[in-house]
């Protein structure tokens, strides 16, 4: 016989669940006279081990008989409340094949992604009405205007540091005068825009993912698909529009203050007068420098862009995703800008502009 | 014959007070905006009080404040005969091992699967209970709930509204608390699925001696469930008492809100089923349940 006292609740049977779990001994009563209160876990356990050991239960109360009841008639078949899984050694390549279709998937799907926001420009070019000048405005404030203090921050230092740096191994040469050649050539060629491009993916490439993402469980974006607005026309666009346009005014912008933290770093510690120094950056840096860091703005612009909102519209089960998605927008967007960054280098020299 | 026994040991005491909920001139406010002003609510053990009021008179604000999650402006409330509004963060853990709480859309963890959902108060508050009586207990809770038991290993996102209702009612049984708030259980219900949580419900408090605070605006579950209903009006509780009672008030709101076409429709068919007697139906009642 097995007598229980006490009050057989969720709180005492976790200490005593691994004894009852081993009898040995063969049991044929279990007595619950003396406890005290029962709840359910009282009463799954007080079930579970008559099932197990073949016993009765006896002197049970009448709560507690309609609690074992109620329990019981839950016990029809114990099937696992795990989802399946697979043996190890077939769920590694299972899981590795899965990541390289949907990575195929995945650029198939940006293409039609982008291939879609392209349709959608084109139906609002034919309905100019339809555009959502509102909405572009405050995209633009969001990507650019409340980056520029951050932004502007960087690239003063990052203009520091290269004139710094540079001056310490042109000295070596007596060559320190070339420093004004180094910042104001590769600020507004190279840096300017790529860091820009960098900080926009951190900033408002992962705003757009989180944001898109959220209204997607919401299932705000079906209710606009419902009332006949266009998600793409409303959400997208303005996005991508305004980070195209955004960037290459904040990449000209970062690179001005690069120069001038250069200028700077010039007038502090080379000996060089911050206005002189200014004055040679026009004399040292061809044009097409400018325009070479001016093109390639609208390009990051819309890999940032189009990375973000894919991603956010990507979204279908939970918090997590918005997390995960949100991470491989800004991944992938700097991850791409980086490489066609350097396609741009070699395109550019090629083509003269050297 | 082998003889052995096993005591248990001793744990928090159960409450024995009457009024497991006691809400003293408790005061809500919003920037300028008054919630409550003056409210005061006693809940008595083992009932079932509906808590109605329109839109905006601050029914979930008064859960909120009553769970903690509101801190109000002023007032007291006391659960279970401890004061939430004076309690710290850390010292009221224990009673919150004796409250369950269904949230409206459910909220349930929507990385965890349900069984997993029903798991998480069950190891936070007992790390000693092992895995495999876990897993049981979250088992029988979701069946209990009214859910097949295939639904356990699936995601919040997989289920259906109802579905996700059942689910979370299993993570607030998950404890076996003594007191469970619920907040429009059935809203969003089709009405077979309605009626048959309602069922579930009374089921459960009749079983487990529950106490439950319970917000609604489904007239057929106050007439069918509620020992008491609480109105709230004015920014105060303006009445508690069993249906009839309030019927007997004359507030322009309680009896517009009684005797308009929809409460009179829940009391006619509140009427027709007490004509043929029907027996308080048990958990055995949930098999009938919708699956969705």
């Amino acid at each position: 016989m097995l007598r229980f006292s006490g009050p057989m609740v969720v709180s005492s049977l976790g200490l005593v669940d691994r004894r009852l779990r081993h009898i040995s001994e063969s049991v044929d009563e279990i007595d619950v006279r003396d406890v005290e209160r029962m709840d359910t876990v009282g009463a799954w356990t007080v079930w579970r081990l008559s099932q197990q050991l073949g016993a009765r239960i006896v002197n049970c109360r009448d709560e507690a008989e309609r609690l074992i009841k109620a329990i019981s008639d839950t016990d029809e078949n114990r099937e696992s409340i795990r989802a399946p899984r697979l043996p190890l050694l077939q769920r590694v390549p299972d899981e590795v094949g899965k990541v390289v279709i949907a990575l195929g998937v995945g650029f198939l799907q940006v293409v039609g992604f982008l291939g879609q926001a392209v349709s959608a420009g084109g139906t609002i070019l034919r309905h100019p009405r339809r555009f959502r000048a509102l909405a572009l405005i405050h995209q633009m404030e969001l990507v650019g205007v409340n980056a520029l203090g951050i932004v502007g921050l960087m690239s003063f230092l990052v203009g520091v540091v290269i004139a710094q740096q540079g001056a310490v191994q042109l000295q070596q040469f007596g060559a320190e005068i070339y420093t004004i050649n180094l910042v104001g050539r590769l600020t507004l060629r190279e840096l300017g825009i790529l860091m820009t491009a960098i900080m926009v993916a951190g900033r408002s490439g992962s705003a757009f993912a989180a944001q898109l993402g959220t209204m997607k469980l919401t299932e705000e974006v079906d209710a606009m698909r419902t009332i006949g607005v266009s998600p793409t026309e409303a959400l997208v666009l303005p996005r991508i529009i305004a980070t195209m346009i955004m960037l290459p005014l904040l990449g000209i912008y970062s690179s001005v203050l690069g120069i001038i933290g250069g200028a700077f770093l010039g007038s502090v510690s080379l000996g060089i007068p911050f206005l002189t120094f200014l004055a040679r950056i026009q004399e040292v840096v061809p044009i097409h420098d400018v325009w070479v860091g001016l093109v390639k703005g609208p390009v990051f612009g819309l890999i940032v862009a189009v990375a973000g909102c894919y991603q956010g519209m990507q979204v279908k089960t939970n918090a997590e995703e918005v997390g995960t998605r949100t991470t491989s927008a800004v991944v992938l967007a700097i991850f791409t800008v980086i490489v066609l960054d350097a396609f741009f280098a070699v395109f550019f020299t090629k083509i003269g502009w050297g | 014959m082998n003889d052995s026994s096993a005591h248990l040991a001793e744990i928090p005491d159960e409450f024995e007070g009457d009024f497991p909920i006691r809400v003293r001139g408790l005061i809500n406010r919003f920037g300028d905006h008054v919630i409550h002003d003056g409210l005061d609510l006693d809940v008595k053990r083992g009932e079932i009080i509906g808590v109605v009021g329109g839109s905006g008179t601050g029914k979930s604000v008064l859960m909120r404040s009553i769970i903690g999650l509101q801190i109000p402006a002023e007032g007291s409330i006391e659960v279970l005969g401890r004061s939430i509004t004076d309690a710290r963060d850390d010292e009221d853990i224990d009673i919150r091992s004796q409250w369950g709480v269904l949230f409206q859309g459910g909220a349930l963890f929507s990385t965890l699967t349900v069984a997993e959902n029903v798991e998480v108060p069950l190891r936070e508050f007992y790390p000693e209970i092992t895995d495999e009586l876990r897993h049981e207990i979250a088992r029988y809770k979701v069946l209990l709930s009214g859910l097949p038991a295939n639904a356990t290993s699936k995601y919040p996102s997989e289920l259906s509204g109802g579905m996700k209702k059942r689910a979370g009612l299993a993570r607030a049984l998950a404890l076996d608390p003594e007191l469970l708030f619920l907040d429009e259980p059935t809203a969003g219900l089709d009405p077979i699925g309605a009626a048959a949580f309602d069922n579930l419900i009374r089921s459960l408090q009749e079983t487990l001696g529950l106490t439950v605070f319970l917000i609604t605006h489904d007239l057929d579950t106050l007439y069918e469930i509620c020992d008491r209903v609480a109105v709230l009006a004015d920014k105060k509780v303006i009445a508690v008492g069993t249906i009839p009672e309030l019927l007997a008030l004359d507030h322009p709101w309680i009896q517009e809100y009684f005797n308009g076409p929809r409460g009179r429709a829940a009391k006619d068919a509140q009427d027709r089923e007490s004509a043929s007697v029907v027996q308080p139906s048990l958990l055995a009642d949930t098999g009938a349940m919708e699956q969705e």
